[in-house]
């Protein structure tokens, strides 16, 4: 199986590196047929990587120890699941799988848009595999993932050898939402090449008008929700498995998923400027070309080494190659941006401040600096060790100092932009839409205050999050009351037709929606707190209007892992209302046992108890537990559904062009304010 | 420039200029050095004043409990001299200690050094590279 693995990728490298050539070669000579045969060979790709990932995941399946990559991420009694996301588990398969989901895209953006745009597809495909060309031969010279297990004799030479069993999958990533989390991070990653390609191969064309950015819109926003998904799940993941009572800790490797998420969110809403008004041309290329850059810049992070992170991530000799694509990749396209700028002028001009071109202008300022701010803060240690000689950490505090503000700031934008008018927004406008929204935020705001919001921020926050939401409400009761009155539809039915008739503005909306809620989740992170104490059997720890009280200490045992095993009794407000347990596991696999923490949570909508059985005390006679209460934290992940919802809602295609005629006898108002405002 | 894109410019900057401040003094309230123990010693006086994250190998068998704090030793060799040199820890944090935290795994330390030589820790990461990775690098052992 190994060796059709390893000839699988021999010949995946060769079919990319002839598909380069044979399109760019094509569009020179102005060959149909070998433009078509570069075509197939890109198609053929993914015959190749995914024989060669089918193969690894029948050597995890049968544990075949004789392969390198196998006797390091598996064990016999790891469970089935484990063993397939095991393929992702480890540095060789994270990157064959980032190379795989590559080549998937790449074939299903050709079988989309071959008829549609055949002359900038070839290029399409050409930048494409020349990702997938670097990718491949990572594959095949650099991180193989079907070397076999050798050891290492004294005078270093290496004798093949099988291992009677593996070392075990690390138990971190032991976990549902780690199966998960990689490939729909990878999904994010990789997709903007999709939009990346287009926006190259528009620029070589010179075909620079919105056909790039309407072909690659759903692209981009499938990239979008992958990635805004893969960071929640690692987040979930974070939350559930590492114990210290949070989500998020700007570690490098978070980071790196973060950087590209804020500027594809920039280009996201960058571009709608430019189908409206056919300005930010250059900026929006600037953005996707960062976006993608971001995204390989993220995978090198997770993946060299390179910056300290609590991921326990090897030094690892990808590095190299990864930051020499980049500045290739990165290089490229700078000259190409350039040589092209004569074609890139703007049709129109910034004229208010107080108007929607403003708005995003603002919303890509803030959304880049906090982008830049995340960068600088992770490489930090990196440049300070270049320039003085010691390496310098920059720590929590300057992650939050620049980016609360920022996202509070987004927030506003977030409820005031999409009503803004284009071009410049009268003031009778402003009264009518944002009037009533403000008085009933700052009205909220006292209650706020008196029920104990103090924190500036947190307070803030909320506020705007009430006045941004109280904005979204409006719009869709305002554009379904119209509705109801027009068709005689419930209003229920009038916000689902008004939705659907364009999909695209009230997604945004639902998009906006869980962005707010997502936000309300992380303020209530300004209001943790935690207890720690010693329990025996009948012993109680309170925590504002919960008590845990320790009923039972047990030992488990299974084949994979032995654990303690404490059932405590939570109360609210003395009141019984959850049996909790919590565990320290040892898992067995390896030369070491590994303990790992397992929390255990009761969450409701006001807030979540996260209890840590910490372990025993010396004696053995008492656990140590700690308990954080966690203030709104479901909202977090609850947002982030919304968000994906929404998403899924702005892919529809709209019904408006159906039934526009309909419309336009049914409301004649109605189409005109559409226009003015999507 | 145009006059009407002045305004543009000016927002602009003072977004900017509030940011770079904020980030400013971010920096300076959780900024740390990041050394090697013997980086550390090899820092001398400064190694007091500063704020300080040190990376080592937890030395076997040295953590020593005393309800929520935690003694322990970390090592490392250094590069040239190959001597390896140790650090005391004395961990005060109000955080449980990683999972990973073990003997042998790679911990960093922040906090700073006191007088006596022995370094006060309030937080800490640890991670057990050396069972995953290096190994993995270098080819899988018969455990």
């Amino acid at each position: 199986m190994a060796q059709i693995g390893q000839f699988a990728l021999a010949l995946a490298w060769v079919v990319t590196a002839y598909s380069i050539i044979a399109s760019l070669l094509g569009i020179r000579l102005k060959h149909d047929n070998l433009i078509a045969s570069g075509r197939n060979a890109a198609l053929g790709t993914v015959a190749c990587i995914t024989t060669a990932i089918v193969c690894l995941g029948y050597l995890f399946a049968v544990s075949d120890f004789s392969i390198k990559y196998i006797a390091a991420h598996s064990n016999r009694d790891l469970p089935i699941y484990f063993k397939v996301s095991s393929i992702w588990g480890g540095q060789e398969g994270s990157l064959l799988f980032w190379g795989w989901l590559l080549t998937v895209y790449a074939a299903l953006v050709i079988i989309q848009n071959w008829r549609k745009h055949s002359a900038m597809m070839p290029y399409v495909v050409a930048v494409l595999m020349s990702t997938s060309f670097f990718f491949t031969w990572m594959h095949l010279f650099v991180v193989n993932p079907f070397n076999q297990t050798v050891f290492l004799q004294a005078d270093a030479s290496p004798l093949p050898f099988v291992p009677r069993d593996g070392q075990g999958l690390n138990p971190l990533l032991q976990d549902p939402y780690m199966v998960i989390h990689p490939p729909m991070l990878y999904l994010g990653f990789v997709g903007f090449a999709v939009p990346f390609a287009f926006a190259m191969a528009a620029m070589i064309t010179k075909q620079l008008g919105d056909t790039w950015i309407r072909t690659t819109r759903r692209w981009t926003m499938v990239a979008w929700m992958f990635l805004s998904i893969g960071i929640l799940l690692g987040g979930k993941w974070a939350y559930h498995e590492l114990g210290w009572g949070g989500f998020w800790a700007w570690d490098p490797v978070e980071n790196a998923s973060l950087m590209p998420w804020l500027i594809g969110t920039a280009f996201l809403n960058s571009v709608m400027v430019q189908e409206k008004k056919g300005m930010l041309k250059v900026w929006n290329m600037v953005l996707i070309i960062l976006t993608y850059i971001m995204s390989l810049f993220g995978t090198l992070l997770t993946r060299s080494g390179m910056v300290q992170s609590v991921h326990a991530f090897a030094q690892s000799p990808v590095g190299g190659y990864f930051r020499a694509f980049i500045i290739v990749a990165l290089s490229g396209a700078l000259y190409l941006l350039f040589d092209r700028l004569p074609y890139l002028k703007s049709e129109n001009q910034m004229e208010s401040i107080v108007s929607r071109e403003s708005s995003f202008m603002f919303n890509n300022l803030i959304l880049l600096a906090a982008c830049f701010a995340v960068f600088w803060g992770t490489v930090f240690p990196i440049i300070s060790e270049a320039v003085t000689g010691s390496k310098i950490t920059v720590g929590a505090p300057f992650f939050n100092k620049v980016n609360v503000p920022i996202a509070i700031f987004l927030v506003f934008l977030t409820g005031v932009g999409p009503l803004l008018a284009w071009r410049r927004a009268s003031p009778n406008s402003l009264r009518r839409n944002f009037l009533w929204p403000a008085i009933i935020a700052l009205a909220s705001g006292v209650p706020l205050y008196l029920l104990g919001i103090r924190h500036f921020y947190a307070w803030l926050s909320l506020v705007m999050s009430i006045f941004v939401t109280v904005t979204i409400v409006r719009e869709f009761y305002k554009g379904a009351a119209a509705r109801t009155i027009g068709t005689g539809e419930t209003l229920v039915e009038a916000i689902v037709n008004l939705t659907l008739r364009n999909t695209r503005r009230y997604g945004g909306y639902v998009i906006h929606f869980g962005f707010i809620l997502l936000f309300v989740g992380l303020a209530g992170q300004a209001f943790t707190t935690d207890a720690e104490g010693e329990m025996a059997i009948g012993d109680t720890i309170s925590i504002r209007e919960y008590t845990i009280r320790m009923d039972k200490l047990a030992i488990d045992d299974t084949p994979n892992y032995s654990a303690d095993k404490a059932t405590v009794s939570l109360f609210e407000y003395g009141k019984k209302v959850a049996n909790l347990y919590p565990e320290k596991r040892l898992y067995k696999a390896g030369q070491e046992t590994q303990p790992t923490t397992e929390v255990s949570i009761y969450s409701t909508a006001k807030n979540d108890v996260y209890v840590v059985f910490q372990g025993g005390t010396r004696d053995g006679k008492k656990a140590i537990v700690q308990v954080f209460y966690n203030p709104l934290v479901m909202w977090v992940w609850i947002g982030g559904i919304v968000l994906v919802v929404g998403t899924l809602i702005a892919l529809l295609p709209n019904k408006k062009a159906i039934l526009r005629r309909r419309s336009e006898i049914e409301s004649k108002e109605e189409p005109k304010e559409i226009e003015a405002k999507a | 420039m145009k006059r009407k894109q002045l305004k543009f410019l000016a927002g602009s900057v003072v977004i900017i200029l509030t940011l770079a401040y904020l980030a400013y003094s971010g920096f300076k309230e959780g900024n740390a050095y990041y050394q090697t123990v013997s980086e550390l010693y090899a820092s001398k006086e400064q190694a007091f004043t500063r704020h300080l994250k040190v990376a080592g190998d937890v030395v076997p068998d040295s953590i020593r409990r005393d309800g929520k704090v935690i003694n322990f030793v970390i090592s490392q060799q250094d590069e040239k001299t190959k001597q390896v040199q140790t650090l005391s820890v004395k961990y005060v944090g109000t955080d449980a200690p990683p999972d990973t935290f073990v003997d042998r795994a790679q911990a960093v330390v922040e906090g700073q050094l006191g007088h006596d030589g022995v370094f006060v820790a309030n937080k800490m990461q640890a991670k057990c590279a050396s069972k995953y990775e290096k190994e993995a690098a270098a080819g899988v052992r018969k455990s």
